[in-house]
């Protein structure tokens, strides 16, 4: 069992939602994005989601948009992707990439999945490869043993999510809404209605993003979820502060009242 | 040819649109099932009369279908004496070969009950045409265009606004065509419910890649007839410039199985593969995954999209049609970079000897025909897919020309 799911299963028995934390790799530099994963592990973040760096991300709206073309300009790559996963897993979190699939097949699929082993990272969120194509890469990271996370949409027609939720270990990522990342002032009514269509097919935690920006949407969807995953909202306050320690302060109380919105959902 | 391999069954397997290694489906989860739909839609059609006749009826009487052919005899005498025949794609409603994709996608548009039509264009040609057909139709319009190609085809957005479309310039990552696709993609996930994506090319995941060559293949169906009847047999090779790829496989598919004739790709060179800035996917990429598909693109090592360089708006993207990958692959169909000034010397020269000022990109596959001419001599016949007319070129042309004088 990875270090994601155990953590997952004893949230579950305390009854309470997993608080799933994103930042793209390398935003604004490595060195920062490591003092800034810190500050969410302070401040009640229970597992990381880290971001590579892509050049074409088609499911992102322009907030990790504009935070993956900062660090793709300080140099951020599959090393430095790597060197953070280890550094988060050092803090004795679970962590999870988050990658379109491109720089995967780029690295080397086997390779790949071995780099995210050896740095004890938990699994690999791959937003865009569709199942017809991910044979071979369910196949190397079963013998990698890590997990694989697919994600699942609103649009999924019930034996296609199935198929989609049935391939996921870890967790399904369950996307609230039709759409791409960014900030929304309401979390859509098919967040909940897509979480319960999972459950009906599988026992894995389904844990739900996308436009999560708020305490109180935090805690609306820890209500039924088994994890709030949240990104955009977190990179705009480090984006729009004038300065990285003014950030990181900001950080710092949006993480703690997400992380206790979420505390009170039940 | 139409066989597509399922590389894990090894089974030609078409629901999945691959084409050996290249092309399948790369995409959010939010698109599979309207992906599904759009392949379920263009299978139908392909044999559904109504359907064939509704769109045969459009090409006759709304297009200007068939296309002729034209002989370029002065044009020849630059390209080794050669027999050369030009498939004037240029001649169609909206100026180039990209109306052919867009009739048959809107009609599938309407078939499936949506309203609003997206577009990513380039150059602008496929914009306008989508607009033109939205138009038409009674759909509304919006194309994702680079503000960089807004700025280098001002006329192009100028009609398409004129048609009643929403231009949105796209200001994210290098400002071209690659991120109109990105952007549009964005929409599309979004506002699938309601909203076709008319992707203008021969790339994307499938069924977009066998689709669009569905639709172009009346290209080469034409030529070949037409070829036929003037020269009493197959011409020695067939030639097109080379994007995303859609008017070139147009004219090759049906060729396909004519191992005689010789299919020539010309990809963007740019100021020369050996400079690094170029647009030429295939002669100077590896394969990746864009947009969508598996093909040969421009990448970094980490398997970033590297941005492309040409003078032509509507070439100048980092990828190519997964078909055209398979076909290189395999041998059946060759790809050469031509340079940007290389174009420019074609481009000049056939309107100075034909009388015909071709778009920029099609000026690639010009130039490439005085280097297949002169090699293959005077008993050759050449048939080029003149996709598309100049008249959007005409500013980008002049600061050329004026630059050069220098």
């Amino acid at each position: 069992m990875s270090h994601l799911s155990e953590r997952l299963a004893q949230l579950k028995s305390e009854n309470r939602a997993a608080f799933i934390a994103y930042l793209p790799a390398g935003f604004p530099t490595v060195e920062k994005s490591k003092a800034a994963i810190e500050v969410l592990v302070k401040n009640g973040a229970d597992i990381i989601e880290i971001g590579f760096p892509y050049s074409d991300p088609i499911m992102d709206g322009p907030i990790i948009q504009e935070a993956a073309d900062i660090a793709l300009a300080n140099g951020a790559g599959a090393k430095e992707v790597l060197e953070i996963l280890e550094f988060t897993t050092n803090l004795n979190v679970p962590a999870v990439v988050m990658t379109y699939w491109n720089p995967i097949e780029q690295y080397g699929i086997s390779k790949f999945a071995d780099a995210i082993k050896s740095a004890n990272g938990s699994g690999v969120i791959t937003p865009d490869l569709s199942l017809e194509e991910a044979n071979p890469w369910i196949n190397e990271s079963n013998r990698a043993g890590i997990d694989n996370i697919f994600v699942a949409a609103p649009s999924s027609l019930p034996e296609r999510l199935n198929h989609v939720a049935s391939a996921c270990s870890g967790f399904v990522y369950a996307a609230s809404l039709m759409g791409v990342t960014g900030t929304r002032t309401s979390v859509s009514s098919s967040a909940k209605d897509l979480v319960a269509r999972i459950r009906e097919s599988v026992q894995t935690p389904v844990c739900v993003g996308l436009g999560v920006s708020t305490p109180e949407q935090a805690k609306e969807v820890a209500s039924y979820a088994d994890g709030v995953i949240v990104g955009s909202a977190l990179i705009k306050i480090l984006l729009e502060q004038p300065d990285f320690e003014t950030g990181l302060k900001e950080l710092a109380t949006l993480t703690k009242s997400l992380a206790d919105g979420i505390r009170q959902a039940r | 040819m139409s066989t597509t391999t399922d590389l894990t069954g090894g089974k030609p397997d078409v629901s999945v649109g691959h084409f050996g290694e290249y092309g399948g489906r790369f995409v959010p989860e939010a698109l599979v099932a309207a992906l599904d739909e759009l392949a379920q839609m263009h299978a139908q059609t392909q044999t559904d009369p109504t359907f064939i006749a509704e769109l045969d009826e459009l090409h006759r009487t709304y297009s200007g279908r068939p296309s002729i052919i034209t002989e370029a005899k002065r044009f020849a005498c630059y390209a080794g004496g050669a027999r050369i025949i030009l498939k004037r794609e240029d001649l169609n409603h909206t100026g180039s070969h990209k109306i052919n994709n867009v009739l048959g996608q809107a009609l599938l548009t309407k078939r499936m009950g949506k309203s609003r039509v997206i577009a990513e264009t380039g150059a602008g040609q496929h914009g306008v045409a989508t607009a033109t057909a939205a138009a038409l139709m009674g759909l509304d319009c919006v194309v994702y265009m680079g503000e960089e190609d807004t700025k280098r085809q001002s006329l192009n957005v100028a009609r398409m606004k004129l048609l009643g479309a929403e231009v949105v310039p796209v200001t994210s990552g290098s400002r071209t065509l690659k991120d109109a696709i990105n952007e549009a993609m964005r929409d599309w996930v979004t506002n699938v419910a309601d909203t076709h994506y008319i992707l203008g090319t021969v790339a994307g995941p499938h069924p977009f890649p066998t689709m669009v060559r569905d639709f172009h293949r009346i290209i080469g169906d034409e030529a070949r007839a037409q070829v036929i009847e003037l020269t009493g047999k197959l011409p020695d090779a067939v030639l097109a410039c080379v994007g995303g790829g859609s008017n070139a496989i147009g004219i090759f598919y049906p060729f396909i199985q004519d191992t005689s004739v010789r299919l020539i790709g010309l990809e963007a060179g740019g100021d020369g593969i050996e400079t690094g800035r170029h647009a030429s996917a295939i002669s100077g990429g590896r394969p990746g995954v864009l947009h969508g598909a598996r093909s040969y693109m421009l990448q970094d090592k980490d398997g970033q999209t590297r941005e492309s360089h040409s003078i032509s708006a509507g070439l100048d993207y980092p990828g190519v049609g997964p078909e055209h990958a398979y076909l290189h692959d395999i041998g059946r169909a060759e790809y050469r970079p031509i340079t940007d000034k290389e174009a420019m010397e074609a481009f000049s020269l056939l309107s100075r000897t034909e009388g015909i000022i071709p778009a920029i990109e099609t000026a690639h596959a010009l130039a490439g025909a005085m280097k297949v001419g002169n090699e293959l001599g005077p008993k050759a016949t050449l048939l080029i897919n003149l996709s598309g007319r100049g008249d959007k070129d005409v500013e980008t042309a002049a600061n050329y020309f004026e630059n050069l004088k220098m």
